[in-house]
């Protein structure tokens, strides 16, 4: 169960678990899949996500009013493992979560349950030394942000640290859409590549083909977030197929393209 | 596999035990869960936590930790203005220029020093120990964080930035904050809970009198802590022009220590005014604890010295139950949030708790790291005064002194009350007043039924 970008450009879709609720996230992580999700995210909802925009702090919301924990999430990952073995589950957390299951505990039972890697938001390479320790042990893949804003010697401590993938954010904000893709993604991206050989995936803000295709042409693969999460929200009772039909429409340009260039 | 041997070449940061001087290699950083509950003394922060504060410094052996507290816990987007901010606070501090500005405008602009009054209507009543009152409720905008931001202003304007954000839970740090960048000429975004905004719409009025855009916040309790996260995501967006200047000591290194800085200056006056007014240090110290800031200010001159007993309080609120109060020390565990690693009221899955306090400013769910460090160490002790007790102390001071605190300080007033009664009539405590309690009159009339 690698993390590999079968696709080019490869797509990482992210889900809020448990909104609106978990049996659904189910249903709508089995749609992406089917619509050729590379890497699904499954987001751990948390009651303070400093890093997201209003759409996934509504999602949290929805998730929290339902009671959905880290440990339902890990059970719903184990649940998505035995239908889908060749996709790459990441768990999306912030860090507190993780921290009162107890770091070891989470690796193991994310381990047990076919997880391949986690991101968690607010835990930059300096405080990680544990967590990698933990993530190694259970040979999970830690995936680490890279924003705009740091510096050449950080993206080179943070490509260093990472497994699987880099996350490279499009632009200082949080979570959320945006029509203009800021200059500030391929730049990165370039920094990027001269200290690693590991996939770069961009995200933050892409939310329609064209934008879409245009990060495919400098990354090796797309996050697409609030833009599958505010799909969930505005098709409430037929979310898994609204996110099919949105994945699907997302990708279909910039696949037929690659695939005819190639 | 690669990524195997790669792991092993992942550096292991050294945690130092100050006792023994020994390296512990790849000693747990966090607290296991399971011992995390109604943790007492004696734990593996204690001699961290000492030698931390004993040396004076934030250096001792990894900057912004405080024993196994504090840290910077921040998305990514963040780290490089944390960066910054910490080498030019280093430089600012070393900067005798610097240092002279802050004192000139602390003493002509905010009203340094401020008085050390003896309560001698209290002490009476009381019939214990004697009573001395910090008066930083006579700053220049009615309370103490007036101190940080001047020190922070200074540190914008070296940064060359210009836009200026901050969070508000009373309104206090929201009223200075602005104040501050009409001084400067800075613009100013203070973000606020809606619930907080309507409990002081006093401070709401004043801090757009003094021309700062004020942005109600109505996630979540609608509190401090919403602020904080509002703030924070403004921040991650304009990291690059603006200046978050946190008001309290919490959030990511370097805050917890710059902001103790600043408000060092109170612990260090009253140690000066009561050897000079009564040739000893006091018994005791007592100090309203929200996010810290006052307390550790008035502690933190006097931790070398173990005879005086520091004592902080928090919120007791109106009951025991999570939700009902923001006594991290009582209910919470540690964790981290909004930056910083600390006590935190959480539930079982580690989501944030919502709080309650009748007064703003101590309505908060976590606490400055360096609180966790000393209440772990037993150097400082912290309690909980609930908001019935706390105003009741409001008006036993505005009658015995012509005093009326902030209801924040009050909770520290309140501590006094049960505490001063049955200490030695020789002994010396001071009490904190904070802030006064212009700003509460609404609440306070709400609640107390005078004739």
């Amino acid at each position: 169960m690698p993390l590999v970008f079968y696709n080019k450009p490869g797509l990482v879709a992210y889900v809020t678990c448990g909104d609106p609720d978990l049996a659904t996230t189910r249903e709508i992580v089995q749609a992406a899949i089917e619509a050729s999700a590379d890497v699904i995210e499954l987001g751990v909802p948390f009651s303070d996500p400093v890093a997201d925009g209003p759409v996934i702090q509504r999602a949290s919301e929805r998730a929290l009013k339902n009671g959905t924990s880290l440990a339902e999430v890990l059970t719903l990952a184990a649940e998505i493992r035995q239908q889908a073995q060749s996709t790459g589950l990441i768990i999306f957390s912030y860090l507190n979560p993780i921290l009162r299951m107890g770091m070891e505990k989470f690796c193991k039972v994310a381990r047990a349950a076919g997880v391949d890697g986690a991101l968690v938001t607010d835990l930059p390479v300096e405080e990680a030394s544990e967590y990698l320790c933990a993530m190694h042990e259970h040979d999970l893949a830690p995936v680490f942000l890279a924003a705009p804003t740091s510096p050449d010697e950080r993206l080179k401590r943070i490509a260093k640290a990472s497994r699987g993938f880099v996350y490279a954010v499009s632009r200082t904000g949080v979570t959320g859409q945006r029509q203009q893709l800021a200059e500030d993604a391929r730049k990165l991206v370039k920094r990027l590549r001269r200290v690693t050989k590991l996939p770069i995936a961009v995200g933050f803000g892409i939310s329609n083909a064209e934008q879409f295709a245009e990060v495919g042409e400098f990354a090796d693969a797309v996050v697409v977030g609030s833009a599958i999460v505010e799909t969930i929200e505005r098709n409430p009772g037929s979310e898994a197929a609204a996110v099919e039909a949105f994945v699907r429409r997302l990708t279909i340009d910039s696949r037929q393209l690659s695939t005819t260039a190639g | 596999m690669s990524s195997v041997t790669q792991a092993t070449k992942v550096k292991i940061p050294t945690l130092v035990s100050a006792k023994s001087g020994e390296p512990r290699m790849g000693h747990s950083r966090f607290l296991s869960p399971q011992s995390a509950r109604g943790q007492r003394r004696g734990n593996i922060a204690r001699p961290a936590a000492n030698s931390t504060v004993a040396e004076g410094n934030s250096t001792a052996h990894e900057p912004g930790r405080f024993g196994v507290y504090g840290g910077r816990y921040v998305p990514e987007t963040l780290m490089a203005a944390l960066d910054e901010l910490e080498r030019e606070y280093e430089k600012a501090r070393r900067d005798k220029k610097f240092q002279a500005r802050l004192d000139g405008l602390l003493k002509t602009y905010a009203g340094r020093p401020t008085p050390l009054f003896f309560a001698r209507r209290l002490t009476d009543k009381l019939r214990g120990a004697k009573i001395y009152l910090k008066r930083e409720d006579l700053l220049h905008t009615g309370a103490h964080k007036i101190n940080n931001c001047l020190g922070q202003a200074l540190l914008v304007e070296r940064m060359g930035k210009h836009r200026v954000i901050a969070e508000t839970g009373a309104g206090q740090h929201g009223v200075a904050t602005a104040t501050v960048c009409a001084l400067f000429g800075f613009e100013c975004v203070v973000y606020m809970g809606t619930e907080d905004m309507r409990r002081q719409e006093l401070n709401v009025f004043r801090m757009r009198l003094l021309g700062a855009d004020v942005r109600g916040v109505h996630s979540g309790s609608r509190t401090l802590k919403d602020a904080i996260n509002e703030a924070m995501r403004d921040w991650v967006t304009n990291v690059r022009t603006t200046h978050y200047l946190l008001g309290s000591v919490l959030g990511a290194h370097p805050y917890p220590t710059m902001v103790r800085d600043f408000h060092r200056v109170i612990g260090r006056e009253a140690r000066a005014q009561i050897l000079k007014a009564e040739g000893k240090l006091p018994a005791a110290i007592i100090a309203c604890v929200g996010g810290g800031s006052n307390s550790i200010g008035i502690f933190y001159d006097f931790l070398n010295n173990k005879n005086v007993r520091l004592i902080g309080v928090e919120a007791g609120g109106r009951g025991q139950a999570l939700g009902d109060h923001a006594a991290r020390f009582r209910g919470g565990s540690p964790g981290v949030l909004q930056g910083t690693y600390s006590y935190v009221l959480q539930d079982a899955a580690g989501q944030i708790a919502t709080t309650h306090s009748v007064s703003a400013g101590l309505d908060y769910p976590s606490i400055g790291p360096e609180h966790a460090a000393l209440r772990d160490s037993g150097r400082a002790e912290y309690v909980p005064a609930s908001d019935a007790e706390a105003l009741e102390a409001t008006t036993l001071l505005a009658r015995t002194e012509g005093v009326i605190p902030a209801l924040e300080s009050a909770h520290a007033v309140a501590e006094v009350i049960k505490r001063a009664p049955r200490m030695k009539k020789s002994d010396i405590v001071i009490v904190n007043v904070s802030g006064r309690g212009d700003k509460d009159v609404g609440i306070l009339r709400e609640n107390l039924k005078l004739q």
